[in-house]
């Protein structure tokens, strides 16, 4: 098992006939993952083929998930038409929508939020800015690299997706349940603390890495939530201690402002509750060794 | 991207928000020419996107066109906190009666936006908060439903404005959250917001965000950057489409996605300490796909800078593989010779992940003197920190 996607996930991809969006479609279904289709209004009605797997082409993500059943959309829109694709996802209530984009303005960000929130957040929004999300051996919505890691019982939850491979790929030999790549921005549909809250209920993840960056409080709050519910061990790591403030680090969302959003402050807001944080990634590799051995 | 000041009252201007005359100006004379265009008194204002400028001496009063160029004369050139005044803003004088706070502005945690508004201004509004946090109003506002006038008049009575100007900052708040919108700003801040001997209230000051992932909708928002600050390397790096900052130590650093740079900075600096206290030079992420070209672009700019004594190109394979990786290093370092660019500081190379075998033994049987393998990101650090010290 894993969390939010399963090898029953029935995902679909819109901007699937992109560059970005049929490139990672191959991928995906090279990695096992049971896609259903995509949809592009433009080109509705038409198949794509992916190496020999023919995949039907919507007009609309309601009209997929009624034909096909599909559960996941992962979307590869360019970030002027990701507004419109997101809210398209939530209009037609899938229950888990996987934005890739990178770009995306912050308003949009917020306009889609509002919505999912005054219809009852009936979707689950990964992103945007992220790489998605990978349950190894079972299915993978998004750009992670699906053959760093078999299965196994960690789960990992990360703003950033070079760091989330190179964890992997740093405890390949124990595995993960499921990596989340949660994004960069300001503004994401899931945080930390939805990825550990849903860790800590899966009954084959044993044990969480956490990776945060500077910029906002996601892993202040992310601390005071790991010390009022999570009884997994959690071992974290933060990105950024020499990044000077009011400089924006390829993330959208990293940036130090005046004196909040600095990893020394993430980092001692985890050590306050009894998270190891690592100095580098391999140590935060090691200590996560530690606590699985 | 920060706006100044000037840039602001004029954003406020166009969307029909009260402010007062101004124009900016970047020599004596031109202030001259503003201020006889205002005429009377003018207040000279250093435009610097940092606090505490009028403690630091760089707003002063002038009566008529001859003091106000010799005040611009004065502030021009003058440093403050690091930042030097290459422009003045001159506005007219207002008798100000009252200052009050507003703004708009991006709250992270709860994803939407937040006004936060309160009847004492013109000071810092994190002292208001500590101080008397009583006088200091905080209205969450839903993304998908703005500020109608409805909502205006929640935060009115929230902040507890005096009921004189209620009516007038009802209007101010619609407006003002027009313009965020309309302007994809992530931050709008009037301090203060005044009430002035004639009644009106008026914006007196600006300071504004805009979200630069908004610019493909406001080709006019280019315009508003500041060249004088841009640095030259991070120019020629934006040119090429590289996400580049420009840092102050000795290490160069290229790396693939904005988490592993970042990371990468902190391994380097903790490298650095043991060899004399070198430092990363730079951040730059050469994203997912790095091709020759790309690896080439990179390696160009870092070497640019004067400051690197030797570079760390750290990858992950994940989708990229490594061995194209490597061949891209090569490659990239051919394609510099051509451009007749003798590369002489020394390259420390980490591939891990995806084809890292197939990659090292590109790198090794390449055998060339100046890249150095290293197969741990922690060594690799070491390493390149040792380098640069070396070259210092």
């Amino acid at each position: 098992m894993a969390i939010w996607l399963t090898k029953d996930s029935k995902v679909i991809v819109q901007g699937i006939t992109g560059s970005e969006g049929s490139k990672h479609t191959k991928r995906m279904l090279a990695a096992g993952t049971n896609v259903v289709g995509g949809v592009n209004p433009r080109k509705a009605g038409t198949t794509v083929d992916f190496d020999g797997t023919s995949l039907p082409v919507f007009a609309t993500v309601a009209e997929a998930i009624k034909e096909t059943g599909a559960d996941v959309s992962v979307i590869f829109v360019p970030p002027a038409f990701t507004k419109a694709a997101v809210v398209e996802a939530i209009e037609a209530e899938i229950p888990l929508a996987v934005v890739i984009t990178e770009g995306v303005p912050v308003q949009d960000s917020a306009a889609f939020w509002a919505l999912n929130l005054d219809r009852g957040q009936k979707t689950r929004i990964i992103g945007p800015n992220c790489p998605g999300i990978a349950s190894p051996g079972a299915s993978n919505a998004g750009i992670i690299p699906a053959d760093i890691t078999p299965a196994g019982r960690i789960g990992l939850v990360s703003k950033s997706g070079t760091l989330t491979y190179q964890m992997m790929y740093e405890l390949r030999d124990i595995g993960f349940s499921t990596c989340v790549g949660i994004g960069g921005d300001p503004i994401i549909g899931t945080t930390h603390i939805d990825a550990l809250k849903a860790f800590q209920d899966d009954p084959d993840t044993d044990a969480i890495v956490m990776i945060g960056e500077i910029g906002g409080d996601a892993e202040e709050r992310a601390a005071e939530f790991i010390k009022a519910n999570v009884t997994k061990p959690v071992v974290g790591y933060i990105a950024g201690f020499t990044a000077p403030p009011g400089k924006t680090m390829g993330h959208a969302g990293a940036i130090i402002s005046g004196s909040a959003g600095t990893a020394d402050a993430k980092k001692a807001a985890l050590e306050a509750v009894g998270v190891k944080v690592g100095k580098t990634p391999s140590e935060t590799a090691r200590l996560m060794r530690e606590v699985m051995s | 991207m920060d706006l100044f000041e000037y840039q602001g009252r004029d954003l406020f201007e166009r969307h029909g928000l009260p402010v007062l005359g101004g124009g900016v100006a970047e020599t004596p004379q031109e202030a001259r020419a503003i201020a006889e265009r205002l005429g009377g008194k003018v207040v000279v204002k250093a435009q610097v996107k940092v606090g505490g400028r009028g403690k630091a001496g760089g707003v002063k009063l002038a009566d008529g066109a001859d003091e106000a160029e010799a005040r611009a004369t004065d502030i021009l050139g003058m440093d403050i906190k690091g930042h030097t005044v290459h422009k003045v803003m001159l506005a007219e004088t207002a008798d100000i009666k009252e200052e009050y706070y507003f703004s708009y502005l991006l709250d992270r945690a709860n994803r939407t936006f937040l006004c936060i508004a309160s009847v004492a201004g013109g000071m810092e509004i994190e002292t208001v908060a500590e101080e008397q946090p009583d006088r200091v109003a905080k209205i969450a506002i839903d993304a998908s439903k703005g500020v109608d006038e409805a909502k205006a008049r929640e935060i009115v009575a929230a902040a507890q404005y005096p009921a004189e100007v209620a009516e007038q900052i009802v209007d101010i708040a619609v407006k003002l959250w027009q313009a965020f919108v309309a302007e994809d700003a992530t931050l709008v801040e009037v301090n203060p917001l005044a009430k002035v001997g004639d009644g009106r209230v008026l914006l007196l000051d600006a300071k504004i965000t805009l979200d630069e992932n908004a610019s493909f909708r406001h080709p006019d928002h280019e315009a508003l950057v500041d060249q004088s600050a841009v640095d030259p390397l991070e120019q020629a790096a934006k040119a090429k489409n590289l996400n580049y900052v420009k840092l102050d130590g000795e290490v160069g650093i290229i790396g693939n996605g904005a988490g592993l740079v970042m990371s990468t900075l902190d391994v380097v600096a903790y490298a650095g300490e043991a060899h004399g206290g070198v430092k990363p030079a730079n951040f730059l992420d050469i994203g997912g796909g790095a091709s020759a070209q790309v690896m080439a672009n990179g390696l160009e700019i870092v070497l640019g800078d004067p400051a690197v004594k030797s570079v760390f190109v750290n990858v992950f394979g994940g989708i990229t593989a490594c061995d194209a990786v490597a061949n891209g290093i090569i490659q990239a370092l051919a394609l510099l010779a051509e451009r007749g660019e003798t590369v002489t500081k020394p390259l420390v190379v980490r591939l891990d992940g995806n084809n890292a075998e197939e990659g090292r033994a590109i790198l090794d049987s390449a055998n060339n003197p100046l890249v150095q393998r290293v197969d741990t990101m922690d060594g690799a650090a070491e390493r390149a920190a040792e380098l640069a010290a070396a070259g210092k």
